[in-house]
């Protein structure tokens, strides 16, 4: 349903920039993780990136919210940017967004208060990310038809690649890593030839 | 001697028995005879109650006791840290005794079960403990269970001690190592603050012992401090329990004053018997024999050659060994031992073992000696607990008092004449998460 | 009364941002972990000190009393 308001716009607008910032949130949450580097940037860009475009993705969402309420063409109520399934028009794909943008301010706020917070409880819900994502692409293609065609479409896929790649890349990692127990034993046997005689081989003199 | 009145007034027993005058003291009269239940009670009577928290601590206080279990914490203080503490309060008798050259806390347990089990009762009335547990070294709860048990029937213990055997692992008698075994998970040690005397199992403040300390608390809470000060030095009071390798390769544990010669517990040490003396285990230092024949067995006497007594291990390597072959042998086991948690630790302690395997072959090697002095700079201090530095003292030492070996072996040349191995170590590495439980 | 910085091993996973942003008090070790600075915390490095804690993707770094 398309309108023609400037707040209509406006919210499409900045739907599909948070889609593209929470991509880029995504990924660079992979790449801290797996301390890899962007080129030519220092370690402390990444994880700088990742933090600060998770910060501005939120305030994206806020005016892609508050837009789409302000909009007189359809009734949304602005509770339905964080209660899901609160408005009338399109409950189930705004529904959706809700879910998806829940799960980021849970994100956000356990990370804030990280200091305080048991540290297996800050990942759990930090791995949560790996369920807003798609929530909030599968919200961005159902609640309007912009990326259902032309180039918005082709944004959208390549989006969901990009995640895909990245998440794989991660899986590969998870399928390698040494387990803790086993971790010095590899560091051993680096070091040290495996077993056998720890006494001089060679003649032994005076 | 330093004469003291003891504060806490005389012990109260049902029976009277006699101070036991000179040696042994934790140790039964006829060596090597396991004392029951009943032979216990007749030597010193049954555990003598304070009744009340805090009573016992200012006897231990006074009597200057430390901890045995390596160290040497004063142990009033631990207790009244413990004692200070509001609500729920944990013991743990530790005599998990992971260093495999020491054997002191096995014999304890096995011939005076009593003395160390009268320990927890009378310490944990002392700190208000409402839990007790004893933390057992790997095969060994067959004989205490029953001992428990004799207890149970006489009425003896007014807490229950809950038996867990800690995993075959050097760390795992670690305090914090300990209390997460004893908490359900791995005995892995954790980052220190808190202190698991501030939070321990459960998140309750936890006093950690060792067994032979709690046995000498069970003889003071009986005999007073005067008496405990009637041995050992005034600074070192008391007698304590050492594993002593002769040089012949026999094993012996001897209780001894504190302040004794050490050239009495080592048969022929101050002779071409032994090359070099291991003070402290394998987290202790090398000396030369010569240099060990001087001392005495006190923290004091041996702190000035960088040495300390730790949980008592004194190992004389006989001079016809080669004491690189030991140390490279042991380093590796100690290697093997990091809880890899530690990136300097997991990555410099197998670095070093591999430089000490180096050293210990006879070839010329360029750099190895200056690369495990470097790693050894990189770890100390950098691990969340003791390991690194202990191995580092250990290593140090040896690079110290085997600088001759280290030169010989560059010319390709060896001087000693056995290749048997004298340290005991364990077989097998840990490989998966269950070596930790 | 002063502050000092201190490194959690088990956390620290070598990623090294903190050494890039505080160079004055922490360097990398041939492994890539931080050698952190034991002395007390220089009063004027405080703000950077603060970053550098809560830029540490493990929150590994603290900044300890005494």
């Amino acid at each position: 349903m398309s309108g023609t308001t400037a707040f209509w716009y406006t919210s499409r607008a900045t739907g599909i920039v948070s889609l593209l910032l929470l991509t880029a949130v995504l990924v660079l949450g992979i790449l801290v993780n797996r301390q890899g580097r962007l080129p030519g940037l220092p370690r402390f860009a990444v994880t700088s990136l990742h933090r600060n475009l998770s910060l501005l993705a939120v305030a994206f969402i806020a005016v892609h919210v508050l837009t789409a309420v302000l909009d007189k063409y359809v009734s949304i109520p602005v509770s339905a940017g964080v209660i899901p399934f609160a408005s009338g028009y399109e409950r189930f794909w705004l529904g959706l967004g809700a879910i998806s943008f829940d799960l980021m301010l849970a994100m956000i706020i356990t990370s804030l208060l990280r200091g305080r917070l048991n540290r297996t409880l800050w990942r759990a819900v930090h791995l949560l990310a790996y369920a807003s994502w798609p929530v909030a692409l599968a919200h961005s293609i159902g609640s309007s038809k912009d990326l259902q065609h032309g180039w918005m479409l082709g944004l959208g896929i390549a989006c969901a690649l990009i995640v895909a790649i990245a998440i794989i890349w991660r899986l590969a990692h998870a399928a390698r890593q040494v387990p803790r127990a086993a971790r010095v034993a590899t560091a051993m046997a680096r070091h040290l030839p495996a077993a056998g005689s720890h006494h001089p081989r060679e003649r032994i003199s005076r | 001697m330093t004469t003291l009145t003891d504060p806490s007034g005389p012990a109260m027993t049902a029976t009277s028995v006699r101070a036991p005058a000179g040696l042994p003291r934790l140790l039964p009269q006829v060596p090597g005879v396991p004392e029951d239940l009943r032979a216990h009670v007749a030597r010193h009577g049954r555990p003598p109650y304070r009744g009340g928290r805090g009573q016992l601590i200012q006897s231990v206080e006074a009597a200057g006791l430390t901890g045995r279990g390596g160290a040497a914490f004063p142990t009033h203080r631990k207790l009244a840290i413990v004692a200070a503490a509001r609500g729920r309060t944990v013991i743990v008798a530790n005599a998990a005794e992971s260093e495999p050259a020491s054997r002191k806390d096995a014999l304890l347990l096995r011939v005076a079960p009593h003395l160390v089990l009268d320990g927890i009762q009378l310490t944990a009335e002392a700190i208000g403990a409402s839990e007790a547990h004893l933390y057992l070294h790997p095969g060994t709860g067959h004989a205490i269970r029953q001992a428990l048990a004799e207890r149970h029937a006489a009425g003896v213990d007014w807490l229950a001690v809950t038996v867990t055997e800690a995993p075959p692992r050097f760390l795992a008698g670690q305090e914090s190592a300990l209390v997460n075994r004893l908490g359900g998970g791995p005995a892995l040690p954790t980052f220190v603050p808190p202190r698991v005397t501030e939070r321990g199992l459960g998140g309750a403040p936890t006093l950690v012992q060792n067994v032979e300390t709690l046995a000498h608390i069970a003889l003071i809470a009986r005999y007073g401090p005067r008496w405990f000060r009637e041995l050992g030095t005034a600074r070192e009071p008391g007698t304590m329990l050492t594993t002593v390798h002769q040089p012949d390769g026999q094993t012996q544990v001897i209780e001894a004053e504190i302040g004794a010669p050490l050239r009495t517990l080592v048969s022929g040490s101050a002779g071409p018997g032994a090359r070099a003396v291991l003070i402290g285990g394998f987290h202790g230092t090398w000396l030369p024999a010569a240099v060990a024949a001087t001392l005495t067995l006190d923290n004091q006497a041996l702190d000035r050659h960088g040495a300390a007594l730790g949980a008592g291990v004194i190992a004389a390597l006989p001079a016809d060994r080669c004491g690189l072959a030991e140390a490279a042998r042991v380093t590796r086991y100690l290697a093997a031992e990091s809880a890899g948690q530690c990136g300097p630790c997991l990555n410099g302690l197998p670095a070093i073992a591999g430089a000490l395997a180096e050293l210990a072959a006879p070839g010329p090697r360029r750099g190895t000696r200056q690369n495990a002095e470097r790693w050894a700079g990189l770890v100390t201090g950098r691990g969340a607990c003791g390991h690194p530095d202990g191995t580092v003292r250990f290593v140090r030492s040896a690079l110290t008092v085997f600088a001759e070996e280290i030169s010989r072996h560059e010319r390709g040349l060896c001087a000693a004449t056995s290749r048997k191995p004298f340290l005991p170590l364990p077989d097998g590495m840990p490989t998966t998460e269950d070596d930790w439980t | 009364m002063a502050d000092i910085l201190r490194v959690n091993p088990i956390n620290c996973s070598g990623h090294g941002v903190c050494a890039e942003l505080l160079p004055e008090l922490i360097s990398l070790d041939e492994w890539g972990y931080p050698i952190v600075d034991r002395r007390p915390v220089p009063p004027d490095l405080d703000p950077e000190v603060r970053r550098t804690v809560a830029a540490c993707p493990t929150l590994a770094l603290k900044l300890m009393r005494q």
